[in-house]
């Protein structure tokens, strides 16, 4: 009996619709490669078991779903006033005169357009390569997708420590844009950056970013999605970390009608540390997913999920979470805390949290929690004066701070801060 | 300068409690059944009264916690119907509740919270808010009167405080606050006699003839402290008896039971 499965005809669906880059150079290889695991898997479906809570379709169709693009002129650009290096993205498209030039002591900055012609690079021992290894044992084909096709991306390369964070700005514009970028950055012994990234990007944006991170080497990750509306987007982070490295990723997705934030982070040596965080305001027509596997292969290392989110008017949150620490990694530190706040009964938040161990010294909890705000405090709030909306949004901001505050550098916590309380604002009109 | 009477009829009835009747919410039962109440402005009242007879919920009620419905009856605060405010335009209008049990904040910074309640105030009554700097400058000076030390006012609020420590930051408010009818719903309960001490010291620094006191408490002691010029004994829903200091040393001596009995 033949069995009926839409995964091959919806993958190849999809696969037609890429446009596959002229000169992939060192990146054929495991363009090809991802392509053959792409296809063994297919393209997820909602049947998946890792794809329960979100509906995958949109992210996966040929056609994009056209998306407006919003001006949003009642603030800055978020990060603005942090010197950086900026790197504009204009629907996936990387805009040279919109950036900076790409110098910065210590770092190396290329794009991967321009970089993957050449014979040989550094980079090629990254790309795909991480995401590979991220496929097992849970298959992200969104991923593979991404390795195959992706158009463009920045390969950043630091062998010291960075004097200014590098910026990706991404602007969207066009109201069917499909962006596919793929970052490789590399982190060297005792090196250390930080990346910010800002913006919508597209009408549909599927991101990876491979993140390799040597002995002693530091990285901070600062994310904020943007104000679009319509957006949908699917983002990878795959990280491996060297003895006595750092790694800090904080996201903040305000708006977009489907995110789905996937990150992977593997320790391989020891004593290294990395935290994941993230805040998320959903409001209305708004899924927002945040999917995370950490795997502790070393000895003493410490891992730590903070998320967040405030949904209501039917605004749905996912946390899907996974610690797995393997038979060896003694010492583990593993936290993971994933809570909704629900300002009303129309959203909802769906968690999945998971502790897999296999060593026996380890310290690892995790908390999942949902609820409303604290009649109580609000009361208190209101008793000496504050109004009701004020009072909300200041338990509101306290609900999100543990998150907030696992982003170190001082101005890009306040900036988060005062984007979460501006966002607040508005919604009590 | 005004007599101690022209300055009654001046100032008038500081809060006015007519006839209050008030139910749970979630069940069809009677709390209050009747309370009358007048503080002029100046005063300091107090009310004792056996466990269940309606002390708190009056606190409640006036301050506006929800899950209580007002059947019956009136509340003023300087002729401004309380009952149909919201509980931010009653503390605006001036009244202030310290709280029997003060509420932990997580994630909320005291000093956020004093500054944020303070301006919210100030905006309703249509003032300046303060700058930064006369607010810390404010706050810093109440605070030591009240031995509240930086580290309490940067921690979140009430989280990890003693028990003397959230009722000296009851107190703090206040005095930020400067409510014209401060309502102190059993402030000395947990406390011990150095803490009761510093809290009525600061209660008493507060007195001024346009502010007035409703001092809710079980137990004598802390009207060694606070000078009440009135006491009330409540029972069952109702205010029982009404005199001066010395009702309260007769109840220290004989209990509630006599009070019970004439209601």
């Amino acid at each position: 009996m033949a069995l009926v499965h839409p995964k091959p005809d919806a993958t190849e669906a999809r696969l037609a619709a890429l446009s596959a880059p002229e000169n992939p150079g060192w990146t054929a290889a495991a363009r090809d490669a991802a392509l053959t695991r792409l296809r063994a898997m297919g393209l997820p479906i909602r049947r998946d078991e890792y794809w329960k809570y979100t509906r995958p379709d949109s992210l996966t169709a040929a056609e994009v779903t056209p998306a407006t693009a919003l001006a949003h002129d009642d603030e800055a650009p978020i990060f603005a006033a942090t010197e950086a290096l900026r790197l504009v993205f204009v629907d996936g498209v990387f805009d040279a005169e919109a950036s900076d030039a790409p110098e910065l002591a210590g770092v190396s900055v290329e794009m991967l357009s321009a970089a993957q012609g050449s014979d040989l690079h550094w980079a090629r021992g990254l790309y795909g390569v991480l995401e590979a290894r991220g496929q097992s044992p849970v298959a992200r084909p969104l991923a593979a997708l991404n390795t195959a096709g992706a158009s463009d991306g920045v390969l950043i390369h630091v062998s010291a420590k960075a004097a200014k964070p590098i910026h990706l700005v991404y602007v969207h514009k066009s109201e069917r844009s499909d962006a596919i970028l793929h970052h490789c950055i590399k982190v060297d012994a005792g090196a250390e950056l930080t990346l910010l990234e800002s913006g919508p990007a597209a009408a549909r944006l599927n991101k990876v970013m491979e993140v390799e991170i040597a002995d002693g080497g530091r990285f901070q990750h600062v994310r904020a999605q943007g104000r679009d509306h319509d957006r949908r987007a699917a983002t990878h982070i795959f990280a491996r970390l060297g003895r006595e490295s750092t790694f800090k990723s904080f996201t903040l997705t305000a708006n977009g009608v489907l995110t789905r934030n996937e990150c992977v982070i593997e320790f391989t040596g020891d004593d290294a540390v990395a935290h994941v965080a993230g805040a998320a305001l959903g409001d209305g027509d708004f899924h927002h997913d945040d999917t995370v596997f950490i795997t502790h292969d070393a000895v003493n290392c410490e891992s730590r999920q903070v998320f967040k989110k405030v949904l209501r008017n039917g605004a749905t949150g996912v946390f899907q979470g996974k610690i797995l620490v393997k038979d060896g990694a003694q010492k583990t530190d593993g936290y993971q805390l994933s809570q909704a706040l629900l300002l009303d009964g129309d959203s909802q938040f769906l968690a999945k949290p998971e502790l897999e161990i296999y060593a026996d010294d380890v310290a690892c909890s995790h908390g999942s929690t949902s609820g409303a705000i604290d009649e109580t405090a609000l009361f208190y709030l209101r008793s000496r004066g504050v109004p009701l909306g004020a009072a909300t949004d200041l338990l509101t901001q306290a609900f999100l701070a543990e998150a907030v505050e696992e982003i170190e550098a001082p101005d890009l916590r306040d900036e988060i801060v005062a984007r979460l309380a501006a966002w607040l604002e508005r919604r009590r009109g | 300068m005004d007599t101690p009477l022209a300055r009654q009829e001046k100032v008038g009835k500081m809060l006015e409690i007519k006839n209050l009747h008030v139910k749970l919410e979630e069940e069809d039962k009677a709390i209050l059944k009747g309370v009358n109440l007048s503080i002029q402005a100046g005063e300091v009242h107090a009310i004792m009264g056996p466990n269940g007879s309606g002390k708190s919920t009056t606190s409640y009620v006036l301050a506006g916690r929800e899950g209580y419905v007002v059947t019956e009856g009136s509340a003023t605060l300087d002729g401004v119907d309380l009952l149909d405010l919201d509980p931010e335009e009653r503390a605006a209008a001036g009244l202030f509740l310290a709280f029997q049990y003060p509420v932990e904040i997580p994630g909320v910074g005291n000093m956020t919270f004093l500054r944020t309640a303070v301006n919210a105030q100030r905006k309703a009554r249509g003032e300046e808010e303060l700058s930064a700097a006369d607010f810390l400058k404010l706050v810093r000076e109440k605070a030591k009167a009240l031995q509240i030390d930086a580290d309490m006012l940067k921690r979140p609020v009430n989280v990890g405080f003693s028990g003397g420590e959230k009722k000296r930051n009851e107190i703090l408010q206040m005095a930020m606050l400067e409510p014209k009818m401060c309502i102190l719903d059993e402030t000395d309960s947990g406390l011990d006699v150095d803490a009761m001490k510093l809290v009525a010291e600061g209660v008493n620094a507060l007195r001024s003839e346009g502010r007035a006191f409703l001092v809710i408490t079980h137990y004598q002691r802390l009207l060694d402290h606070i000078k009440p010029d009135v006491v009330h004994i409540m029972s069952a829903g109702r205010i029982v008896k009404s005199g001066g200091p010395e009702l309260a040393l007769e109840v220290e001596t004989n209990g509630y039971a006599e009070f019970l009995e004439e209601a």
